[in-house]
């Protein structure tokens, strides 16, 4: 079903005709014409920055996988499996090494070699927070032959697989050797991957489109697709990103088929797409996100566990994720700091976020801390609608019980250079923002950037000196089992509410929207493209 | 004549100069951080600091200035700081879509507004006049997006006519490339037929009530000659200012119609680059349009001469 016509009630048969006249005098060609095999999308945001190891923005994450490949994958059970390469493990767990498969090719015919793979973990690894924590434990990566990479570890480190096969939010990409000796604090100059899709340079306007053709040479494992693992089977000719900027012109596009595929439409538009029998609306990324409030440890009053804790009872989730989302299909209440749905996900230490929070609890905690009013600064971006309902409704949240807010609103450039800077709240500096992650980004201890407890200079913003916290975390990566792991990572979940090292807010998933002349769609974490057929 | 164009340029240096010392100390003087647009979410302070150290951001402001002055002198606008597309090419990329858009905007807004300013003169204070100044203050009011979205439902969405959104150069169809620019160019036009009937209007009327108005009319001449050769071509010194400046402004970016009809044009560009810091690109836009300004305020001054003997450069 079409929507609701609007403007029916007021353009009468006479006037439409004359307009219908007119209009088609000016047009020379009215069909637009569609390659079949050309499938078009709107994703989250438009790519500016290319380089896939540079940044963690999810944007460039996603274009990474599209160019590049990955030694390693990860399927929908979330375990690793093969994907550029298989790999084997010695004895005594400290010799990891990697066969490449047959057939790999980079985008300007060159054949894949161990050596740039090499080159290309070692840029990884300088930028990535997991991959710097695996090289503070390696003695050394090299390759053994044309085909073989070989890791030793200087001492036990069992998530090795895990680390190099995370799908989020810096995979580690291969790159040939000559782009991944650049260093990892400048960006790429070349484009050249081993993925199932060519990047067309020719076509790339910054923040506008970019397209991407089938890499023919490409050789997809055998197994089927399953997240970033098995085999990538490309079923398209082009795929091309089209930037738009206006939520409700993609919403138009979509229902008049000019495009295919929108990666996240904001759910209050969601009614206009769904009355629409020639279009699908559904979730693809069933993990989703978890949105969070981090408080900043250096100063008052935040430097007080009580006031943290007291600030912790304050919150409720649903409301927050009322305003944020608004719809209760696509949220839900969740205390596990790893996300609810993972293997580590468990609601120990959770407490009050899981029963709507404790007002009253925290306004005696406040009094027994002995709260001089210190206002809160909080810092409210109010240019990104994701991140933007969050501190206006934690504001209120805290007021109740008790907190005097500062709630200063800012763009979020503003705000992302602000939190990085360690002076008093009333220098400049602040107490507390908040910011959304996909569920891969924080599933579990050693990825999860804000469970690293490394103070001023190595934790992640608002700086938590938290020397348990590193104890558990490096016990994390060197015990051997499942079951073990699990243990710990249950302690560290509630050693973290104890300190309140962070408040997760909730988890939500952003629901996607295509056209029925697609079929394929993959579930998974990362808006992938191979595997989608398009109908004639 | 050529005296007056060279002291007009000359006159120009100063102008941007100052235009850009201005830009490159207001940016600097903004917080925010390129850096950390480039770095994402997990960017420790280490990893953000050599980024800063790569871009050149941690030189001295004068420093950066002075690096800045020189390429400019070579012609060179420099490198976007997140996409590392150079400024001149980023630029390209989106004029012919905002040029285009202007220019059609003021063409439909000129062929349809001066006729009815004309005639609000002509027939001044009888219904006919009265409807072209509602109609004025009509296109004056509703806000361009709402306009745009009421075209798009239905002109795109209900009769299938037109694409909802998009551009497509001229240089690959004219047919592709009208078909995606008519409806943001009827948007946008609405406001500029508002404005430019409602000048024509005013300033035929003071012309009307010229003596050499009813002279011409006391010869026998046409109704059509009095009004289009005699009375118009007096009177078109202020509407050409207010076309002038009109297309400067679109030119600088129409961010609302931009948005609406997804054109990738410099409006946009300007407001991505602003919102990621990206230093080169702002300043180059800001020199470009200031550029763009002075040459199109040139022409329009140069026009009056031929519009108007009288006047003499």
């Amino acid at each position: 079903m079409r929507p609701e016509p609007l403007q029916a009630s007021f353009l009468n048969r006479a006037v439409r005709k004359s307009l219908l006249a007119s209009l088609v005098a000016l047009t020379a060609a009215v069909a637009v014409p569609a390659g079949a095999q050309d499938l078009k999308a709107v994703m989250h945001s438009g790519i500016r920055v290319l380089d896939p190891i540079i940044t963690t923005a999810h944007i460039t994450r996603n274009h990474g996988y599209m160019i590049y490949d990955t030694l390693l994958g990860v399927d929908e059970n979330m375990k690793p499996q093969p994907q550029m390469a298989s790999w084997t493990v010695s004895d005594d767990g400290l010799v990891y090494s990697f066969t490449l498969r047959d057939g790999l090719k980079w985008h300007d015919g060159q054949p894949v070699t161990a050596e740039d793979c090499v080159a290309s973990l070692k840029r990884w690894a300088d930028r990535d927070g997991g991959g710097q924590m695996l090289m503070r434990s390696t003695r050394s990566i090299e390759a053994k032959d044309a085909k073989t990479i070989v890791l030793t570890l200087s001492e036990p480190f069992a998530y090795v697989i895990e680390l190099i096969a995370k799908p989020s939010a810096v995979p580690a990409f291969m790159m040939p050797k000559r782009m991944a000796g650049t260093p990892s604090t400048e960006a790429i100059k070349e484009h050249v991957g081993s993925g199932p899709f060519r990047f067309v340079e020719s076509a790339f306007q910054p923040g506008v489109r970019i397209v991407y053709e089938k890499n023919k040479d490409y050789m997809p494992r055998s197994e089927p697709a399953s997240w970033t693992a098995g085999g990538k089977v490309v079923k398209v000719d082009t795929v091309e990103w089209v930037t738009m900027p206006d939520a409700q012109t993609a919403i138009n596009a979509l229902n008049s088929g000019e495009i295919d595929f929108i990666e996240q439409p904001q759910i209050d538009l969601l009614p206009l797409l769904t009355s629409n029998d020639e279009l699908e609306v559904g979730v693809l990324n069933t993990l989703g996100y978890q949105t969070m409030g981090r408080v900043n440890f250096l100063y008052p009053p935040f430097d007080n566990p009580k006031i943290r804790r007291a600030a912790l009872m304050a919150m409720k989730q649903e409301d927050v994720l009322g305003a944020l989302v608004g719809n209760p299909d696509y949220y839900s209440v969740c205390g596990a700091m790893y996300g609810c749905g993972t293997p580590l996900g468990t609601d120990a230490g959770a407490g009050t976020l899981l029963t709507g929070g404790d007002p009253a609890g925290a306004k005696a905690l406040l009094k027994e801390a002995g709260y001089d009013g210190t206002p809160v600064v909080l810092m409210q971006p109010t240019d990104v609608t994701t991140v933007s309902p969050q501190p206006v409704v934690a504001a209120q949240l805290l007021r109740n019980a008790g907190f005097t807010v500062d709630l200063q609103p800012m763009d979020w450039q503003t705000l992302v250079t602000r939190r990085a800077s360690q002076a008093k709240p009333s220098e400049g500096g602040w107490n507390m923002f908040f910011t959304n992650w996909v569920i891969p980004e924080v599933w579990n201890p050693i990825v999860n950037p804000m469970l690293n407890g490394g103070g001023r200079k190595a934790a992640w913003f608002g700086w938590p000196d938290d020397p348990k916290l590193e104890e558990l975390r490096k016990a994390f990566v060197t015990v051997k089992t499942d079951g073990e792991r699990k243990a710990i990572a249950a302690d560290i979940q509630k050693h973290a509410y104890e300190t309140v090292n962070y408040i997760p807010l909730g988890q939500y998933v952003p629901p996607a929207a295509w056209s029925k002349s697609l079929s394929g769609l993959m579930k998974s974490p990362i808006t992938t493209f191979w595997n989608i057929a398009k109908a004639e | 004549m050529t005296g007056y164009l060279i002291r007009r340029v000359l006159a120009a240096v100063p102008v941007m100069v100052v235009v850009a010392l201005f830009v490159f100390l207001l940016l600097r003087l903004t917080p925010g951080d390129p850096a950390a647009i480039i770095a994402g979410d997990m960017a420790t302070p280490e990893q953000l600091e050599r980024i800063r150290g790569q871009l050149g951001l941690n030189e001295p402001i004068y420093v950066q200035f002075v690096t800045w002055s020189m390429q400019l002198l070579t012609g060179d606008f420099g490198t976007s700081l997140i996409s590392q597309t150079p400024v001149t090419t980023l630029i390209g990329q989106r004029l012919e879509p905002t040029v285009s858009l202007a220019l059609m905007t003021i063409l439909l807004s000129v062929l349809i507004a001066v006729p009815m300013g004309v005639v609000a003169a002509w027939r001044h204070g009888t219904w006919i006049d009265n409807i072209v100044m509602s109609a004025s203050v009509l296109g004056f009011s509703i806000p361009v997006f709402v306009i745009g979205y009421i075209f798009i439902q239905i002109f795109a969405i209900e009769f299938k006519l037109l694409p909802v959104q998009g551009f497509r150069s001229i240089f690959n169809g004219f047919g592709g490339f009208l078909e995606r620019a008519i409806l943001p160019s009827l948007s946008l036009a609405s406001i500029y037929i508002a404005l430019i009937a409602r000048m024509t209007r005013a300033s035929m009327l003071d012309v009307l009530g010229e003596d050499y108005v009813r002279t011409a009319r006391a010869k026998g001449l046409g109704e059509n000659i009095v009004l289009f050769r005699h009375a118009l071509r007096n009177a078109a010194v202020p509407i050409m200012t207010v076309i002038g400046t009109g297309f400067a402004l679109m030119i600088s970016g129409v961010v609302v119609t931009e948005s609406v009809f997804n054109i990738p044009g410099l409006g946009r560009l300007t407001v991505d680059a602003i919102l990621a810091r990206d230093y080169p690109v702002i300043q180059g836009l800001i020199l470009f349009t200031s550029g763009l300004y002075v040459l199109i305020n040139l022409l329009i001054d140069l026009s009056y001469a031929f519009l108007d003997p009288r006047i003499r450069y």
